[in-house]
């Protein structure tokens, strides 16, 4: 089994380093083949070890190759922690990872940068798998930085173009905001705990209250917020969308920001033994959910569409992270990472056709010219919005149930947010693919459905956001709620609904009946009242000023953060480099110079002088001698 | 006890060659005439060292004064075939002249 | 006489005239004469060697530097006609300071030993350090190696002297 998880993880590894040396010689069709055989490679396996897991007593596996970092009390292994939470993760990562490679085979066949692409794409998996294996903090925050790192990479993919630079270096510092966060975590545990493996620190019993463990959870929550983009540090993945689409659904949809996630779940020992930590965590994930969903009404470039929904449904992950909902949680994760990426990818195809163009203001009516596109993006679109029986209805609806236990108030603020997002949902649908074009007659001309390369992916995903929902039916229907049970052995502090019966119908009642109310609203807004977006921002009216330009809140970091490190590097450099240290430095060598020019004239070349100097000095010598 | 005489006697000998030596050395402008005066001062110091050998009936000293004559004479060849190729360049040995090391 | 033994009048009058010859060495005009009075005041060294039982050295005195370094000089003042009787001075500045500098230097070695309180006595006819055959004991035995080197030396300085000598570079 540890060749296995060797395997899983080291294939996409292979994958990169080959197309990365030697793409460029090979075919186009090869580079797609090997990369995306690695990871299907990696799929295949990672059923076998969920499979083999099954019959793993304690259903815990660490399989340890290497004792890596011996120092002191410091002693972190080199391995795999293979239980039911990274299990899931493998399988959802190499899986949906697996499709978005095929997919990019023909989205990204035209693009000088082929072979690199997939190198960097490849390399993304190999360091999320480390995230979600390792057995240790030390390795998770490796995998932590790598995916930093290619989010870097493939954000800034196109990098002859200084704006996607500059949104790719925002969003790796600000990730590396967060990471300072997560380093002091892991200071704070080691400090108390000693250790910083798994095997050491989720052993029943090891971690129990003091005020440490809320300290540590809040840091570990700020490392959280930087990755999945969260409230204060989610202003980059707007901007991420400068990157290829598929990287987009990738990483800014179905793993690199679920990996906030997958931090607080594992470390649930520390969340659950502090209340403060849970609420804080909750409301974060509230008022996330919410302001995103607002700005994502008025956006209307696609992608960014998406982004901003990508933020709200990581604020209701996190949302329900803070009521003790964990399980569910995770499984929002999941059916997220389906319909979310089928979004994305279907959003690439829309792209696709249109030649380039991501403004929806220019489309409409796309729905008889690529029919497939379509039908796939209405399946995800209602997946989203919450309508049964579709995935995203269940995972949604688990989370609000257990936030209405918790608090009543998060509660509201989740149904908004859950009713904005059907909201703005069908009205990118509709604006995109009902109506009449839109765009010049050149690019109607142009449109195209994809092909098969990239419209089965599409297909699958469709189907995998129709049934996503089996997972974790839950107990009300009659069903056993699969996931929660499997995830039972990874949570400690384990939280029952303990609503009755009538209550859940009646919240799932609500729920629903406020997403289609939103629909509705959408539909007599943009198909029959025929609305557009506005073309010009002048035509606002002032509230609106306000959510169209993101609640400034970009022109506020600018202010408050960016202003003053630039002028206080202004002022060191002016003051400090020029002034002080330069003259010190020449100051120190112009004196020599002069000292030098003076004590030159002493050597006068005549021979009975120097030995005069000579014998004067020995005198003085024995004068001083004595 | 009459018969001997003194070891500071010679010791003072000894630095009063040395310094003649040496003042030689400093107010002479002729190169010949400078390196006798080191030949002077190397002597000199040959006095002391038999001087102590003997107060000491130690033959080291002895030894070592054999060895300072043979270096002074290979020092002397050198030297006066450096002199020689000097007055073949400037055709006088005057130290004066010989200043090129001056900044 | 004079409460004095013989010795003590030699060495008193050998002294005096080495020092009296060095001083001849450094004051006269001519460089020839210059030669004349170190080669008389090698002579009186010799003398002093004598008074302490150091036969050999005052023999291998008068052979190697009176009869081959200071004829060795000789020669080279004569080919090179360097025997002016009259020769630029330094200047009288030079001449003072130079003076000076040696009477300090004289000053401050005596200083030195002034506070030295040692009765040792040097006597004649009882030591036998300076004998030819315990010189030459010690040089083959303790100072072997250096005797050897000095072999080498020679030969460089030889060496260099010849080419040095010579009139075309090659």
């Amino acid at each position: 089994m540890e060749i296995v998880l060797l395997s899983i993880v080291l294939l996409p590894l292979l994958g990169s380093i080959l197309n990365g040396i030697y793409g460029k010689n090979l075919s186009q069709s090869l580079v797609g083949y090997i990369a995306s055989g690695s990871v299907g490679l990696s799929f295949v396996l990672s059923i076998v070890a969920f499979v083999h897991l099954q019959s793993v007593p304690g259903r815990i596996l660490n399989a340890e190759y290497y004792r890596w970092i011996v120092s002191g009390m410091l002693d972190v292994p080199m391995g795999f922690w293979l239980d039911c939470l990274s299990s899931l993760y493998i399988l959802v990562i190499t899986g949906v990872g697996f499709l978005i490679h095929i997919y990019s085979i023909g989205y990204m066949h035209n693009d000088d940068g082929y072979s690199r692409y997939f190198s960097y794409l490849n390399l993304f998996v190999f360091f999320m798998l480390i995230l979600v294996l390792g057995n240790s903090y030390v390795s998770m925050f490796v995998g932590w930085e790598g995916v930093g790192l290619c989010s870097y990479l493939l954000i800034g993919f196109w990098f002859k173009n200084q704006e996607y630079n500059n949104a790719a270096k925002k969003a790796f510092i600000m990730n590396r905001i967060g990471d300072l966060g997560f380093l002091l975590a892991m200071v704070f545990m080691f400090k108390n705990y000693g250790s910083l493996n798994y095997t050491d620190l989720l052993k029943p019993g090891v971690v129990t209250y003091s005020s440490t463990v809320t300290l540590i959870a809040l840091l570990l929550f700020l490392g959280a917020t930087g990755k999945s983009a969260q409230i204060p540090l989610y202003t980059w993945l707007p901007d991420a969308m400068a990157g290829p689409t598929p990287v987009s659904a990738l990483i800014h949809a179905a793993t690199m920001v679920t990996a906030g996630i997958y931090m607080v779940v594992r470390s649930n020992i520390f969340f659950s033994l502090s209340e403060t930590s849970m609420a804080i965590v909750g409301t974060i994930g509230g008022i996330t959910a919410l302001w995103a969903a607002i700005i994502a009404t008025l956006q209307f470039d696609i992608k960014k569409i998406l982004a901003y929904s990508t933020v709200s449904q990581l604020g209701l992950m996190f949302l329900g992270l803070g009521a003790g909902a964990y399980s569910s949680s995770v499984f929002h994760v999941i059916t997220h990472a389906f319909f979310k990426a089928l979004l994305f990818l279907g959003a690439g195809s829309v792209i696709h056709a249109m030649g380039g163009e991501q403004d929806i203001r220019k489309m409409g009516g796309l729905n008889k010219k690529i029919p497939m596109t379509y039908y796939t993006m209405l399946i995800a679109t209602i997946a989203i919005s919450g309508i049964p029986p579709f995935s995203g209805f269940f995972s949604k609806d688990e989370i609000l149930a257990h936030v209405y236990e918790h608090n009543k108030l998060l509660w509201l603020i989740g149904v908004v947010a859950s009713m904005l997002t059907a909201f703005y949902m069908f009205r990118m649908l509709f604006l995109t693919f009902w109506g009449y074009f839109r765009g010049g007659s050149e690019t109607y001309k142009h449109l195209h459905e994809s092909p098969s390369v990239m419209t089965v992916p599409l297909i699958i995903l469709a189907v995998l956001s129709a049934i996503g929902g089996l997972l974790g039916l839950p107990e009300l229907l009659g069903a056993q709620n699969w996931i929660s049970s499997y995830l039972d052995k990874v949570i400690v502090m384990k939280s029952y609904l303990g609503l009755s019966h009538n209550t859940e119908w009646i919240l799932m009642g609500i729920a629903v009946a406020g997403a289609l109310a939103s629909i509705y609203f959408a539909y007599q807004l943009f198909v029959v009242n025929g609305m557009l977006p506005v073309n010009d921002e002048k035509e606002l009216k002032w509230w609106q000023k306000i959510i169209y330009h993101k609640f400034y809140v970009d022109e506020l970091y600018e202010a408050i953060v960016r202003q003053p490190i630039d002028f206080t590097g202004k002022v060191c450099y002016r003051f400090f480099d020029k002034i002080v240290l330069d003259g010190l430095v020449d100051g120190t060598g112009n004196t020599i110079l002069f000292l030098g020019h003076w004590m030159r004239k002493i050597h006068i070349g005549n021979i009975a002088y120097y030995i005069m100097a000579m014998t004067l000095g020995i005198i003085i010598l024995f004068i001083l001698m004595r | 006890m009459i018969n001997g005489i003194p070891i500071d006697y010679f010791i003072l000998l000894s630095t009063v060659l040395f310094t003649i030596g040496a003042i030689g050395v400093m107010a002479r402008r002729n190169s010949i005439v400078i390196f006798m005066c080191i030949e002077l001062m190397l002597n000199a110091i040959n006095i002391l060292l038999v001087a102590f050998s003997t107060l000491h009936q130690n033959a080291s000293g002895q030894v070592f004064v054999f060895f300072v004559m043979t270096v002074a004479a290979a020092e002397v060849s050198v030297g006066l075939a450096i002199l020689t190729m000097i007055y073949r360049n400037i055709k006088s040995i005057d130290t004066n002249l010989l200043s090129n090391l001056k900044d | 006489m004079f409460g004095l033994s013989v010795h003590q009048w030699l060495f008193g009058i050998l002294s005096f005239l080495s020092v009296l010859f060095s001083l001849m060495v450094v004051f006269s005009r001519s460089p020839v004469n210059s030669v004349l009075y170190l080669i008389m005041s090698f002579f009186s060294i010799s003398g002093i060697y004598l008074l302490l039982d150091a036969q050999f050295l005052a023999v291998v005195n008068i052979v190697v530097y009176a009869g081959a370094i200071m004829v060795l000089f000789l020669f080279v003042i004569m080919l090179m006609n360097l025997n002016q009787d009259t020769e630029p001075q330094r200047t009288v500045l030079t001449k003072v300071l130079a003076g000076s500098i040696g009477g300090m230097f004289l000053l401050v070695l005596t200083g030195l030993l002034k506070n030295t309180e040692s009765t040792d006595k040097t006597f004649y006819g009882t030591s036998t350090v300076g004998w030819i055959q315990s010189l030459g004991k010690v040089l083959f035995t303790e100072f072997l190696f250096p005797f050897e080197i000095i072999t080498v030396l020679l030969l460089a300085a030889m060496a260099g002297a010849v080419m040095m000598g010579k009139k075309n570079i090659q």
